[in-house]
């Protein structure tokens, strides 16, 4: 791959000074393929585990007591109504200092590190989200469907697990399209943690070799490529759940 | 009789915002709880973080005054720009049509800070106006990077509530011989306003809450001065949690109010 591209790239640049060293410097490649692969990784880490605690959430919200409720709901409007950067930085700052250290033979090194951190920060901000949106979409499914599943003698569980899940999931899946796109670009703002994803690694670079316009184009590029992929994927998973009947 | 229902139906709006239900009161308990835990645990020391985060308190919130600058400011720049953006996105020209959504979808699919570092860096310093060069300060320019997403966001509601609205109100328009300027600005834009003001109320906050990125490029808001006041208050470890707890609750103590105001607003929408 390298080898294919590097040619050109160096051509482009002694022509005409467009400096795109990460495609044709072996060192600057390597960096930025580590770099979008972190942000791949963290983007996949934070979207399932978001949707997972999100789950959990509206469970405790649909079947828990009121006092699990209230706790449930606290915490959505607490993620919801404050800044993810100053999340991060207490999660990475305020809380990474109170966390064990681990003797690592002559330096200590955090138990969690900062790419642990951006995980759970991120999921947590994803997750108050998600709450809400499934949430929505459980309130969603009509009583008289509710009422019908008793009358055939199913139980909580199965009418839950068997009639109120899968139309919940359908009807929430546009806003958790919408959600889940938007965390993916919020993954950029763990540069302030420091973890070595995209936007950090090409800082890095344009800081190194000043060609700021050059690495911001790939940058927009990148995340442009990468939503559009996330989209598309989602779509496919609305196209695919459709029933008959049921919604647009 | 109509100021009459007026007044009714904004009692009613007051009354679903100012009554506070517990599960609310528990979001603001749980910030403050753990704040003072933090101050308990921590009082032991010779001199307590708590003490310091209060002196540098005036610090701070005037930096939080920025904050709050900046998000008036690209929140009018945001509207201005992303309103005639929406009404693009219909446009019956083509081309028109195909750029507005080009540049919408632009600044929706990319991340803020992506943003934020393309104004910072590709914008020039200084404007060369003929007569006098203008400095344009760093938060001048963030605000501008603030703007820009949500322009786009604020493109893409406006679209929707055009569209939304039913197309007889075009066909009777039509029939009343306006021309589709005077339509989209006497008949459609009204309407557009109150199905949207939620959504933009909504954005508002989201923006307020994104204000704190300025800080990784220098701009002296609450973040960057809470972390100029930790420096300089010895850099202690200990002062973490409280500083950035103390920064977690302004923000909620500021945003939370609009999110029931947005709240109540969609409800009310719903309802009518």
């Amino acid at each position: 791959m390298f080898d294919a591209i590097s040619g050109f790239f160096l051509d482009l640049y002694e022509k005409t000074g467009l400096n795109f060293n990460i495609f044709y410097d072996e060192f600057e490649y390597d960096r930025v393929l580590a770099g979008a692969v972190t942000s791949l990784e963290l983007m996949a880490w934070v979207i399932c585990l978001s949707i997972v605690l999100g789950v959990i959430g509206a469970s405790l919200q649909h079947m828990g007591s009121r006092t699990l409720k209230g706790l449930v709901e606290a915490y959505v409007q607490v993620f919801r109504n404050t800044p993810p950067m100053v999340q991060l930085l207490f999660f990475y700052f305020g809380l990474g200092s109170i966390t064990p250290q681990v003797d690592m033979g002559g330096y200590n090194e955090p138990l969690i590190s900062s790419f642990a951190w951006a995980v759970i920060g991120l999921s947590v901000f994803g997750a108050a989200y998600n709450v809400e949106i499934f949430r929505s979409g459980i309130e969603s499914v009509p009583r008289s469907t509710l009422e019908a599943s008793e009358s055939l003698c199913l139980t909580k569980w199965q009418t839950n697990l068997h009639i109120v899940l899968p139309l919940a999931i359908r009807v929430s899946l546009p806003s958790l399209t919408a959600n889940v796109i938007s965390l993916a670009k919020t993954t950029s703002l763990v540069y302030v943690i420091s973890v070595p994803e995209m936007t950090y690694v090409l800082n890095q670079i344009w800081s190194d070799s000043m060609n700021v316009p050059e690495m911001i184009f790939v940058l927009f590029l990148f995340y442009g490529i990468v939503i559009a992929l996330i989209g598309a994927v989602f779509s496919l998973l609305e196209r695919k759940l459709r029933i008959p009947g049921f919604g647009q | 009789m109509i100021r009459d229902k007026v007044h009714a139906r904004s009692s009613v709006l007051l009354m679903n915002v100012t009554r506070i239900r517990w599960q609310h009161v528990v979001g603001a308990a749980v910030l403050t709880v753990v704040a003072l835990a933090a101050t308990l645990i921590l009082q032991s020391e010779p001199e307590s973080p708590v003490a310091t985060l209060v002196r540098w308190m005036p610090f701070i919130l005037e930096g939080f005054g920025l904050n709050l600058v900046m998000s008036f400011l690209a929140m009018l720049l945001a509207t201005l720009l992303g309103v005639p953006l929406g009404v693009a996105q219909v446009s019956r020209v083509y081309l028109v049509r195909t750029v507005a959504k080009g540049v919408t979808h632009l600044f929706r699919n990319t991340p803020w800070l992506v943003v934020l570092f393309t104004v910072m860096y590709v914008m020039p310093m200084t404007v060369d106006l003929g007569l006098t060069r203008v400095d344009i300060s760093d938060w001048a320019k963030a605000t501008l990077a603030f703007a820009l997403p949500v322009m786009g966001n604020i493109s893409e509601i406006v679209r929707g509530a055009i569209v939304s609205v039913p197309t007889g109100q075009w066909d009777s328009a039509q029939g009343l011989a306006l021309t589709r300027r005077q339509t989209m600005t006497h008949i459609i834009l009204p309407q557009c306003v109150k199905r949207s003001l939620p959504s933009w109320m909504n954005w508002y906050a989201l923006l307020t809450l994104a204000t704190p990125m300025a800080a990784i490029l220098g701009v002296r808001e609450a973040v960057g001065s809470a972390q100029a006041a930790m420096e300089a208050g010895g850099g202690r470890p200990d002062f973490l949690i409280p500083f950035y707890l103390f920064l977690l609750c302004l923000f909620f103590i500021y945003i939370y109010p609009i999110a029931l105001l947005t709240k109540a607003l969609e409800k009310k929408h719903a309802a009518s």
